[in-house]
């Protein structure tokens, strides 16, 4: 499945590794933050129609 | 459609209502684009690109490094932009926009540093030096991590916009100047580094030096890179505008008793 | 204008001005320094340039949040914009003030302190020149943090962090200068760097203190 890194094996995979949970990471943190204050936005809005 | 039309259609988008319905309807389709030319470069350059005769298998950072570094610097020179269109036209969504991006370009900043520290390791002999492209990354970093703290420190949404503006602009020229500085130094320093400054770490050099058979995937983790910013960017920046309305409902709400 | 300069000076001197922190700041780093990286006189004398420029800049950068939060405590800055004097001049004031109190005693203290690092003999004038030369940036720098900071509750570390990556060419052009000039070696390029650095802050960073701390004071 993984081609042969020879010597170097670790050197990639460990800078792969690094980059792809920093990205996956901010992606996520992201999408985390954005949901929850949509969420909340709507909650808000909804009491606000409610109230008048 | 003359050019200071369709300007005026851009313009049309720093209101936030049209920005928020505009990302909802292409977020979607950006996502998805994104994940395709990312995943299907990042594969293409890992699993089928033979290895380097004199690197080995190290040349694969290149997929990661390049594009990462290149964003690093294009996306201060983003929020450079939308600050000045925010000092000048005092459009939200521009200032929100730049907030948004910070930390895009603090992530890519930080692999774009990971990466080359551990593909300097066995190519260099060391995971740092303080060759004058890594430097001045360092000191880029540090301008991210100031403005993002100067964001987060300032309650009031306006005045945070306008600090961070100015800082960016101020922080732009100085950021210039220590990369120039940096060049200055570290020559001055030892001549011998200059063996050290490695060609495999630009991608000028890269492109000259390097067959099709790399240049091709790289293009394309390149594209994915960037379609990935922009993705998180408008996804950010739609978060931020949310953020800012919660704050007004809950000010009007407030005041309402 | 004099008049507002005189009233800092005079009370940069009152007691609890800060007016000797940074001296006694800048001493007590230069003599740690010893003690951390060992007393080899050949050693100490090779690093002597970048040990004091880097002490010097700290201890600016330590006397920093004084520079404005105490006129922003006591409304004086409120005064001060209302006053018929532009805010470019009271920033470029507040910031020869501060170097008045805390960049020429460095400069003065340095080569003293030169001797206790053992710096080499041709060092100690552009040591000096150097300091001389680079102190108004950093002051002039550090009075644009200060303005973007002046607000804040928690601001001394926050405007360390912004000033901080802003000194940076200030620090490798004025280190540079002092370190060639230890060596005996020709300082022409970096000197002429490093002055264009102070003369371009010093004409261009009041407008955008002026601008940061207007905002601030809305």
């Amino acid at each position: 499945m993984i081609p042969d890194l020879g010597k170097y094996a670790a050197t990639v995979l460990s800078a792969y590794g690094a980059s792809l949970v920093l990205l996956i990471g901010l992606v996520a943190l992201s999408l985390r933050r954005g949901r929850k204050l949509r969420a909340e936005m709507e909650k808000i809005e909804q009491r606000m129609s409610r109230n008048g | 459609m003359t050019i200071s039309t369709r300007l005026n259609a851009l313009w049309e988008y720093a209101n936030p209502r049209k920005f928020l319905a505009l990302t909802e309807r292409v977020l979607p389709a950006l996502w998805v684009l994104t994940a395709v030319t990312l995943v299907g470069g990042l594969v293409w350059g890992f699993f089928f690109t033979p290895d380097d005769y004199k690197q080995g298998s190290t040349v694969k950072i290149i997929y990661i490094h390049v594009p990462s570094a290149f964003l690093a610097t294009s996306v201060w020179f983003m929020m450079l932009v939308t600050s000045l269109v925010w000092l000048i036209r005092r459009h939200h969504v521009s200032a929100l926009a730049a907030r948004a991006a910070a930390p895009v370009g603090t992530v890519m900043t930080l692999i774009a540093l990971i990466t080359g520290a551990i593909w300097g390791q066995p190519m260099w002999g060391t995971w740092w030096e303080w060759d004058p492209r890594l430097t001045s990354f360092l000191v880029l970093f540090l301008f991210y991590l100031g403005y993002m703290a100067l964001w987060e420190a300032i309650e009031d949404g306006d005045t945070a916009a306008d600090l961070t503006s100015v800082l960016c602009l101020v922080g732009s020229v100085f950021a210039v100047l220590s990369r120039y500085a940096v060049y200055f130094w570290n020559q001055g320093l030892h001549q011998g580094a200059s063996v050290l400054r490695a060609g495999a770490v630009s991608g000028t050099d890269t492109e000259e030096k390097v067959s099709n058979v790399y240049a091709y995937p790289l293009l394309l983790c390149l594209l994915g890179f960037g379609l990935l910013f922009v993705t998180l960017v408008f996804y950010r920046t739609g978060t931020e505008i949310r953020a800012r309305r919660i704050k007004a409902l809950m000010a009007r709400e407030r005041a309402n008793g | 204008m004099i008049a507002l300069l005189k009233r800092d000076l005079v009370l940069a001197f009152r007691a609890g001005g800060g007016f000797g922190l940074g001296l006694a700041f800048f001493l007590i780093v230069t003599v740690l320094v010893p003690f951390s990286v060992g007393p080899q006189s050949a050693l100490l004398s090779s690093i002597a340039p970048g040990v004091l420029w880097l002490g010097a800049l700290l201890a600016c950068l330590l006397s920093l949040d004084r520079l404005l939060a105490l006129d922003w405590e006591d409304g004086t800055l409120d005064l001060l914009a209302t006053a018929p004097l532009p805010l470019e001049s009271v920033v470029t004031m507040k910031a020869l003030a501060h170097w008045l109190t805390t960049g020429l005693p460095l400069v003065l203290a340095a080569p003293v302190l030169g001797v206790l690092l053992n710096l080499p003999a041709p060092g100690f004038v552009w040591l000096v020149v150097s300091l001389l030369l680079g102190t108004p940036a950093l002051s002039v720098v550090g009075t644009f943090g200060a303005a973007l900071t002046v607000g804040l509750k928690r601001g001394g570390l926050l405007l360390s962090l912004l000033v901080l990556p802003l000194y940076v060419p200030t620090l490798i052009f004025g280190a540079e200068v002092a370190r060639r000039g230890a060596a005996g070696m020709e300082v022409a390029t970096p000197l002429l760097m490093l002055a264009g650095i102070t003369a371009a802050a010093i004409a261009l960073l009041p407008f955008a203190s002026a601008a940061v701390l207007r905002v601030n004071l809305r």
